[in-house]
């Protein structure tokens, strides 16, 4: 969403910052919609019903890996944003395509697990647990999904015109959202995976 | 623009206010006199509390309701005098001082209503915690589970092995302790003159303890909304003398007679194929779950979630369609599924009809 | 309605469409709040309707006007309509036209963003009205109590209602995104945030607390929708699901929401208030932070909506005690409305009489409110009438006054010409008299015992009189709705022209032409007092009283160019887009199709979005 204000539009203010400060207030508002699923995940997180609990099921090793796969793509993204401001197109773009593809291999790997889990006998209709895991989990791969999605159209659009300012800030704006939900990540990660009552 | 036409809205209002000024004339000191004030008999109304624990609710609305009167008293005059008095006079505004604020009053107008508020929250909590407590041994309270359901109540009388529906008796003077959860949706067990609501939610139990000290008939109904007919969703509580309640217990407690021959049999017949997957009758193979349990129904002066009186005529009118007397969206093929919102129409004869009203009334 | 006027600043000439498409394509936050504002009285109509469908319904015992069926859905849609898509976009409309004129701003940060909320609110407010032609309207109540919510998942009825809020939600989130960043980047130079007017001020608190609740009701929304499309079982109490959970989630949403409702009303009234008292408004700063200060306890008051749902005594004395004390700052408030009309020269027009008539009606809301606190009687008064007289006196004679006032006070300054006083008269009183005729006997019948949300009472509880009393009250109400439609529509041509200033205003918005240019500012103000306006009107001698100045301190002649934000139509396409979306999410899983249609549509809007330059200059 490239909204850029003009200067003398904005009374003199740089309008890159002003997307700044939106991504931030938005990331705001998103740390409660994660903070109210993972609340809904914790009070239900003991009630398995019939169906498996989350020791029967959960590959600890396998989502670790996914999980550090994850974290490694925002050094790739930091290296994004370091070449953006080096003005290195080139180089830039070799980042964000590598960070949206460790992207695309997290998700690769949550869709591999809900298939065993489902093989398992975890559907969304299971239990309270079950459901609040693939809500929690399922809208946080959503959200991984649009950043990849926003990652490609920066990669894509360097190709056209010539380097521009805002075109680096389009970098880091992406680079503060895709640092959020990886931070996210870190918290589900711990909170469902790793304290299993 | 001429003056009269405003000053006509304008003299209506003082006309409003002199009438509404007669009206609170006309009443004395008695905080309850709200209800004289009313008129006509109001069985429903919270404030004329009819036992100890209602009472203490009452005593502690009418604390704050004083309290709040008399804020709004002062502020309202204020706002009147500062209308009245600062209220620019022709077209030309007199020089005004412009006064940007006072640290002083703010300091004071914060503090003030939080000390008055404070002195509020000292009997609201103690009250608070007084009319949740469980009853002790000591207090030998009678125990009801009540269910609530789309749309009626079912009553449980653990001690006595009772079911009952929708017409809950209880001794005077005793602490009653009710159970409450729900079979389908939230529900909310409310007879005002006893006590405050309680909500009825699937999957908890929720409890509250209220005390007759007159006997009498109580009505109440179902506050939180739960559907289609949540209006027609009412109960009646019968306080008695203790006798009179043991006599009653001791009554319901009884298995139902079906009568050998006459009509109540050929009603038999019909209930065991139409009404049984749904309705029980103690002491027979009926044992449906979904819907009221009629093991004395005779005895009860209502049924249909209490709106409707007992009456022959009512019976009839209601097996004919029972959504003719109350809004109801039942649906046979819910029943797989667990759900029943209501009796369903069973397209029964005239003749089935004569049978199943001799039955039902034979069920003293 | 948007008139170019001649100015010395050169403009860029970019071709603005004229008629529909202008109005589909604008960017202009003004245009922008007008089309709020329009749609809220459209709205406004149909929610009233409604409480009118409703008040004829219960005028007298067993009535049989409604079938119960459909007096639930009017309930549902009168609460739903009411907050949603009346209130919430009066106050944006209030918002968008004047929060950047306040500031000294040209637009706001993101116009075309701004675009995108209001359509995505359109098409979310079209999506829960238009199902009244669906085979009936959401019938759960604007609560949307699981598991009566979750209930009967053939119907559709609830689908839309959750999705619907998911929609408006969305539209919330972005404009309150939009509106902090403006108030956080736009603001003229001078301007601090303590100089900001107090409107100003109450719309980023606001936008705040939307901010921060709009998420936690998106979540409950989605486990509905879940629960009754994939069977999944997080309010099914069987399977271990907890009904209350939505309750919590629901008003960790819906109690901030009704500081959402009021506090632009608040704001709006520390306007008018000093205007027509020609006295700045008493306690600044202190009305700033007490409703820093609500919006804060706004957080920390949820449950007490919850006091009969079985929370433990220790929960629900923290929750009535917090709900007591939230009191205080809403007192700080009223005490320096008085203070500041205390020694004014009061003009007692119709936008003043409003603002009156909003702190009388509040103060009984408000101290009804407190009666709430009171845990014990509450379980008295919970989901009773009283409840809805309470609710009624704080968003009506409260939020709804407030706006009336502003729609006075500022109407000149949009359209250019002044609403007839005569018949704003009119509308106050009959508005004033027909309020406390409604609502107040509905404080007797709640005590009373009559709970909400019945379709029908029987005869013999006493319930009669009063509710005669109120549907006579309702149509008041509507009288002085069709009064004030009736000066509308009087006005539009023969209203007396406004000029530039016509109250003798204190801030910025005055200082520029009615109806304001499409760049709203010649040159950009500099700042240099609170209510920086009237002190360029007025300096204050010794003794505090003001002195016209000689001249005006006028602002000097600028010829920069001045850019502003071509008009687009890939707003209007996206929110579309979300439209079929959502209906298609209704109808699944055939509705599929309609899910991918839409997505395709937002994203070819959103793509469109990305490659158009906002402005038609050239990026050197």
């Amino acid at each position: 969403m490239s909204e850029h204000a003009v200067e003398a539009h904005s009374g003199g203010h740089d309008a890159g910052h002003a997307r700044k400060v939106a991504m931030w207030v938005f990331l705001g508002s998103e740390c409660l919609f994660f903070g109210t699923l993972i609340a809904t995940f914790l009070l239900y997180r003991g009630r398995t019903g019939d169906g498996p609990a989350a020791s029967d099921v959960f590959d600890i090793p396998f989502t670790s890996v996914s999980s550090f796969i994850l974290l490694m793509s925002s050094l790739t993204m930091v290296l994004a944003h370091h070449a953006a401001s080096r003005r290195d197109r080139r180089t830039m773009r070799i980042w964000l395509i590598a960070t949206a593809l460790l992207g695309t291999v997290f998700l690769a790997g949550q869709v591999f697990e809900f298939t065993e889990f489902v093989e398992h006998g975890l559907t969304v209709t299971t239990s309270p647990f079950a459901s609040s895991f693939y809500l929690l989990t399922g809208l946080h791969g959503a959200h991984v999904a649009v950043g990849v999605l926003m990652l490609l159209v920066t990669a894509f659009m360097s190709f056209g015109g010539r380097y521009r300012d805002d075109e680096g800030m389009n970098v880091e704006i992406v680079g503060l959202y895709w640092h959020f939900v990886d931070i996210v990540w870190i918290v589900i990660f711990t909170v469902v995976y790793l304290l299993q009552v | 623009m001429s003056h009269r036409v405003i000053d006509r809205p304008r003299r209506t209002l003082v006309l409003l206010v002199l009438a509404f000024g007669l009206l609170a004339a006309c009443s004395g000191d008695d905080p309850t006199n709200l209800g004289r004030i009313v008129g006509g008999d109001l069985p429903q109304n919270s404030l004329d509390p009819a036992g100890p624990i209602a009472e203490q609710v009452d005593s502690l609305f009418w604390l704050v309701f004083w309290i709040a009167t008399g804020v709004f008293a002062l502020v309202s005059l204020a706002l009147a005098y500062a209308v009245l008095r600062f209220r620019r006079r022709g077209d030309t505004d007199r020089p005004v001082r412009q006064v940007h604020g006072n640290t002083r009053l703010e300091i004071a107008w914060t503090i003030l209503p939080a000390v008055i508020l404070a002195i509020v929250a000292v009997p609201t909590v103690a009250t608070l915690f007084e009319v949740r407590a469980a009853p002790g041994p000591e207090d030998d309270a009678l125990e009801i589970t009540v269910t609530g359901h789309q749309w009626w109540w079912e009553f449980h009388y653990p001690e006595y092995g009772i079911t009952t529906a929708n017409e809950m008796w209880v001794p005077v003077d005793r602490t009653v302790y009710l159970s409450l959860t729900s079979a389908d949706v939230i529900h909310s067990f409310w007879v005002p003159r006893l006590a405050g609501k309680r909500d009825a939610v699937p999957g908890r139990i929720n409890n509250i303890r209220f005390e007759a000290a007159e006997t009498g008939a109580y009505v109440g109904q179902c506050a939180e909304f739960c559907g289609l007919a949540h209006a027609d969703m009412r109960q009646r509580v019968f306080v008695t003398s203790a006798e009179e309640f043991e006599a009653w217990a001791v009554a319901q407690a009884s298995p139902a007679s079906i009568p050998a021959e006459g009509p109540a049999a050929a009603g038999w017949e019909v209930f065991q194929t139409q009404c049984a997957s749904c309705h029980t009758i103690d002491g027979t193979s009926a044992s449906g779950l979904f819907a009221p349990n009629l093991t004395h129904f005779a005895s009860r002066t209502s049924f249909g979630g209490a709106t409707i009186d007992n009456t022959t005529d009512h019976l009839r009118e209601w097996l004919r369609d029972p959504s003719s007397l109350k809004p109801m969206s039942p649906d046979l093929n819910d029943l797989e599924a667990g759900r029943v919102l209501g009796m369903p129409d069973l397209g029964l004869t005239e003749q089935q009809i004569a049978d199943l009203i001799a039955l039902l009334e034979s069920l003293e | 309605m948007a008139v170019t006027t001649d100015t010395a600043a050169s403009v860029d000439s970019v071709v603005r469409p004229r008629g529909l498409w202008g109005w589909l394509t604008t960017t202009d936050h003004k245009r922008i709040g007008i089309l709020y504002g329009v749609t809220a009285i459209a709205f406004g109509v149909v929610g009233g309707t409604e409480a009118l469908l409703i008040r004829l319904q219960l005028a007298t015992p067993n009535g049989e006007i409604l079938s119960a069926d459909a007096y639930n859905q009017m309930f549902t849609m009168h609460g739903t309509t009411m907050v949603f898509l009346v209130v919430m976009p009066a106050a944006a409309a209030f918002t968008n036209y004047f929060l950047p004129i306040l500031l000294g701003a040209r637009d706001v940060a993101f116009p075309r963003l701004n675009a995108l909320s209001y359509w995505v609110f359109v098409f979310g407010g079209l999506f829960l009205t238009l199902t009244f032609f669906l085979g009936g309207a959401p019938d759960g109540g604007w609560f949307g109590y699981a598991p009566l919510s979750t209930q009967v998942p053939e119907v559709v009825r609830m689908d839309y209602w959750a999705l619907g809020l998911i929609v408006l939600g969305l539209a919330s989130v972005l404009s309150s995104v939009n509106f902090i960043t403006t108030v956080l980047t736009m603001r003229a130079p001078g301007m601090t945030l303590m100089r900001m007017p107090v409107f100003a001020w109450m719309a980023t608190v606001v936008s705040f607390l939307l901010l921060f609740s709009l998420p936690m009701i998106t979540v409950g929304l989605f486990q509905v929708f879940m629960d009754r499309n994939l069977g999944t079982t997080f309010y099914d109490a069987a399977m271990g699901g907890e009904p209350i959970l939505w309750q919590h989630l629901f008003w960790l949403f819906g109690h901030p929401e009704v500081y959402v409702l009021i506090l632009p009303a608040m704001g709006i009234v520390s306007e008018v208030l000093p205007t027509f008292s020609r006295k700045p408004l008493f306690g600044r700063s202190f009305v700033i932070f007490s409703g820093m200060a609500i919006g804060f306890m706004g957080f920390g008051v949820w449950a007490h909506h919850m006091f009969t749902a079985g929370l433990g005594p220790v929960a629900e004395a923290a929750f009535g005690l917090t709900t007591m004390f939230i009191a205080v700052p809403t007192g700080v408030k009223i005490f320096n409305w008085l203070g500041t009309i205390w020694g004014g020269s009061l003009r007692l027009n119709t936008a003043m009489l409003f603002s009156l008539g909003f702190i009388f009606l509040f103060v009984i809301g408000g101290l009804s409110g407190v009666t709430h606190s009171i845990v014990p009687s509450d379980a008295q008064q919970h989901d009773t009438y009283y409840v809805v007289a309470h609710f009624h006196y704080v968003l009506f004679g409260g939020a709804v006054f407030g706006i009336f006032s502003g729609v006075y006070y500022w109407w000149p300054k949009v359209t250019g010409r002044l609403l007839d006083e005569r018949l704003g008269k009119w509308h106050f009183w009959l508005m004033f008299v027909g309020m406390n005729f409604t609502f107040g006997p509905m404080h007797v019948l709640g005590l009373n015992g009559m709970p909400r949300r019945t379709y029908r009472y029987p005869e013999g509880l006493g319930f009669d009189m009063w509710n005669m009393m109120a549907t006579v009250g309702a149509f008041t109400i509507a009288t002085a709705v069709l009064v004030f439609l009736a000066n509308w529509w009087r006005t539009r041509t023969r209203g007396e022209i406004a000029g530039p200033d016509p109250w003798d205003g204190r801030t910025l918005e005055w200082s520029i032409p009615s109806p304001p240019p499409e760049h709203n500012f010649d040159i950009i103000p500099t700042v240099v007092a609170e209510d920086d306006f009237w002190h360029r009107k007025y300096v204050e001698d010794d003794s505090g009283n003001p002195v016209a100045r000689e001249a005006p301190v006028e602002s000097p002649v600028s010829t920069e160019p001045i850019h502003l934000p071509s008009p687009s139509y890939h707003p209007v396409l996206a929110a579309f887009g979300i439209f079929v979306t959502a209906i298609g999410a209704v109808y699944l899983p055939w509705g599929l199709l309609a899910v991918g249609t839409g997505a395709v549509i937002t994203m070819w809007g959103l793509f469109g979005w990305s490659m158009e330059s906002l402005t038609r200059r050239e990026h050197e």
